[in-house]
């Protein structure tokens, strides 16, 4: 899945000038950067934050769904959305991987993660509530997500592009079959049909947040476009999300709920209306219905798995031990 | 205080025939799991047919800072390349 | 119809089990292995939806592998007690796995004759998805084993547990019996020696020893229950079963 537009980085750099336009001819010559290259500390510290945002956001992003592995209303969608949510998990890994790299270890980021200190997408903060979700967040969140990992593919930092390769390839199969269990549900029963409606109607809105704040209110934007760890700006994405997904849903039948979306031909897109801003900061601050919860969730997966690393590693001594000796 | 599980590099072989590949990395005890875990992450849709595992402390890379005198010194030896010596095409392929 | 029967107690082991292990994702004590369980986990599941649907046509009623998975109640399902007990901690659900694939393992290698060729076709996958079971379940039940003490307490603790759930395995139901003398599938008490083989080997490495049970527990094949699988029922039969007749 997706971490949103960058929360709260710190771009900073004190670097000299000379240094900074060295690095930059770089990013203009596409070069790709790679961990042990110079870097700016500021690159460096953005693609921390923003690499471990988007790891924090597969890991929590496997809680929603996962709330409905058990309640799976068919053995085939059972075994497609266990595997989707695990795919998250790898993501996950892979994205961790990517971070480390640049120095800062997976317990690290874990720590800051249950903290409370590290954000992740705040679309993992709204609760799942009926099967149809399982649908809907497939369709519009893994949607949003690959409007916004298809241009990660190429970022400028070489593990962050190599990870997002990898993920992208999995993730085509989780928007498909999201698409699939809403197309399924539209064509259904009438209570079937209303489940999906009401799920539209839920994580519709959420769903457009997850680009992040209007451009013009986005600070860490353009640098992060200079740096070429950013390639397409939050409201281009957002645009571009809503012009491929109006039309899925008269497809299926189903209605955003939207009253002022309308298609303009000038531009050549939809206009959509006003986004409840206050909503999104409310969330991205913490406050989100499923916050706590979720948290709470991986903390208690965490301090519940710590005996067992504990014996791992323990294990793993006695092991080399008996190696030494036995040389 | 944490504890860290160790790092480990994957490397994996599409098929017969070609090169292992560096795909990614995990956190594993020891190399046995190391095996388990890059079997279970990175060979989920038939990626390949044989797995490395080489903790990511045992390696050693180049100094970035010294690409230069490792890496530029070969652009000019232009001579190792086929195309630098002239053979009339009435030789035939070579 | 003991064939149909034979097969559905399989089938039901296998969904049962999967089902445990799907619990856990998202919940897993490390990152590997909230994507090991659920490879595991699929096996299962795999399994069980070939054997549901065979069943279904040998029954020849028009029953599907979801009309068998979530239209039967606690008393109609056919699986052993080992499968249905509770995730407790990694160490119990690890065990239980190692349990369970070093039976099937063998199983699946003899079923690979089966006069049944539905049956031929999933031993073919299954012991190798078993042999991997064994060989990842077994690792872990050696490093708890043999790890820390807490660990190592854990782990004798999921042993004294569920030690008392193992014969059962090698039980044949009257259905199973009828389909072990066609040659569908294999005899169960046949097993019993690779099974032993196998766990004493881990045992030794895990520092742990394999108890005589002083008296098994039994029932699962007539579909006597522990009270948790009614639970496990109804959390995964809910949804299908509000929507009489839908699709999904």
């Amino acid at each position: 899945m997706y971490s949103q537009g960058l929360i709260g980085a710190d771009n900073r750099t004190e670097e000299t000038p000379e240094f900074l336009a060295r690095f930059q001819k770089r990013i203009d010559a596409e070069e790709k950067i790679e961990p042990k290259d110079e870097m700016p500390e500021g690159y460096r510290r953005t693609l921390v934050r923003q690499i471990g945002q988007h790891a924090h956001s597969e890991i929590v992003g496997m809680l929603p769904e996962g709330n409905w592995i058990t309640r799976a209303p068919s053995l085939r969608r059972k075994a497609a959305l266990l595997a989707k949510v695990q795919d998250e998990g790898g993501h996950g890994l892979y994205l961790y991987s990517a971070a480390e790299t640049l120095g800062v270890s997976r317990e690290e980021m874990t720590e800051e993660l249950l903290s409370g200190k590290a954000k992740y997408s705040s679309i993992f903060n709204y609760p799942t509530l009926s099967w149809a979700d399982m649908g809907t967040i497939g369709w519009l969140v893994d949607g949003a997500a690959i409007m916004n990992q298809i241009p990660l593919c190429r970022c400028s930092f070489g593990p962050y592009a190599r990870a997002m390769i990898r993920v992208c390839k999995e993730e085509s199969f989780h928007q498909r079959q999201g698409y699939e269990i809403v197309m399924t549900l539209a064509q259904g029963t009438p209570a079937q049909k209303a489940m999906a409606q009401d799920s539209l109607n839920r994580w519709w809105w959420p769903s457009l947040m997850m680009f992040g704040p209007h451009d013009a209110d986005s600070q860490h934007s353009d640098q992060s476009m200079a740096w070429k760890i950013k390639r397409f700006t939050n409201d281009e994405l957002r645009q571009k999300f809503i012009d491929a997904t109006v039309p899925q849903a008269e497809f299926l039948g189903l209605t955003i709920p939207d009253p002022d979306l309308k298609w303009n031909e000038e531009k050549g897109g939809y206009d959509h209306g006003p986004i409840d801003w206050d909503e999104f900061w409310r969330v991205v601050k913490g406050h989100g219905p499923m916050a706590k919860d979720r948290i709470k969730a991986r903390k208690k997966a965490w301090d519940d798995g710590a005996w067992v690393r504990e014996a791992a590693l323990a294990h793993a001594e006695k092991r080399r031990a008996r190696k030494i000796a036995a040389e | 205080m944490t504890m860290t599980t160790p790092l480990w590099e994957v490397f994996i072989r599409p098929r017969n025939g070609l090169a292992h590949k560096h795909v990614g990395s995990l956190h594993a005890a020891d190399e046995v799991m190391a095996l388990q875990a890059a079997r279970d992450v990175y060979t989920r849709r038939g990626e390949g047919n044989s797995i490395w595992v080489v903790p990511s402390a045992a390696i050693t890379a180049s100094d970035p800072d010294q690409a230069a005198e490792n890496f530029e010194p070969t652009a000019d030896k232009i001579y190792r390349h086929p195309t630098f010596y002239e053979i009339p095409d009435d030789v035939g392929h070579m | 119809m003991a064939v149909y029967d034979a097969l559905l107690e399989l089938a039901d082991d296998h969904l049962i089990l999967g089902h445990r292990l799907s619990e856990w994702c998202g919940h897993a004590p490390m990152l590997e292995e909230d994507l090991a369980m659920p490879n595991m986990g699929l096996d299962l599941i795999g399994t069980a939806r070939t054997l549901y649907d065979h069943a279904g046509k040998l029954e020849g009623k028009g029953r599907s592998e979801d009309d068998l998975a979530y239209l039967r109640d606690e008393r109609e399902y056919r699986n052993c007690l080992l499968v249905e007990r509770p995730n407790e901690d990694f160490a119990h659900t690890m065990l239980r796995q190692f349990y369970f694939a070093a039976f099937m393992r063998p199983f699946w290698l003899a079923a690979l004759n089966s006069t049944d060729v539905v049956v031929r076709g999933v031993a073919g996958k299954a012991e190798k998805e078993m042999a991997y079971h064994i060989r990842h379940a077994g690792e872990w039940v050696i490093r708890l084993g043999d790890g820390t003490e807490e660990s190592a307490a854990r782990m004798r603790d999921a042993v004294e547990a569920l030690h008392i759930y193992v014969d059962e395995l090698f039980d044949s139901s009257d259905d199973a019996r009828i389909a072990e003398a066609a040659g569908v599938l294999p005899r169960r008490a046949d097993l019993r020696g690779a099974w032993d083989r196998t766990v004493a080997e881990v045992f030794s490495e895990a520092l742990l020893e394999q108890p005589r049970a002083a008296y098994a527990q039994r029932g699962g094949r007539q579909g006597i229950h522990n009270e948790t699988l009614g639970h496990l029922l109804a959390e995964m039969q809910v949804i299908h079963r509000a929507h009489p007749g839908a699709r999904w």
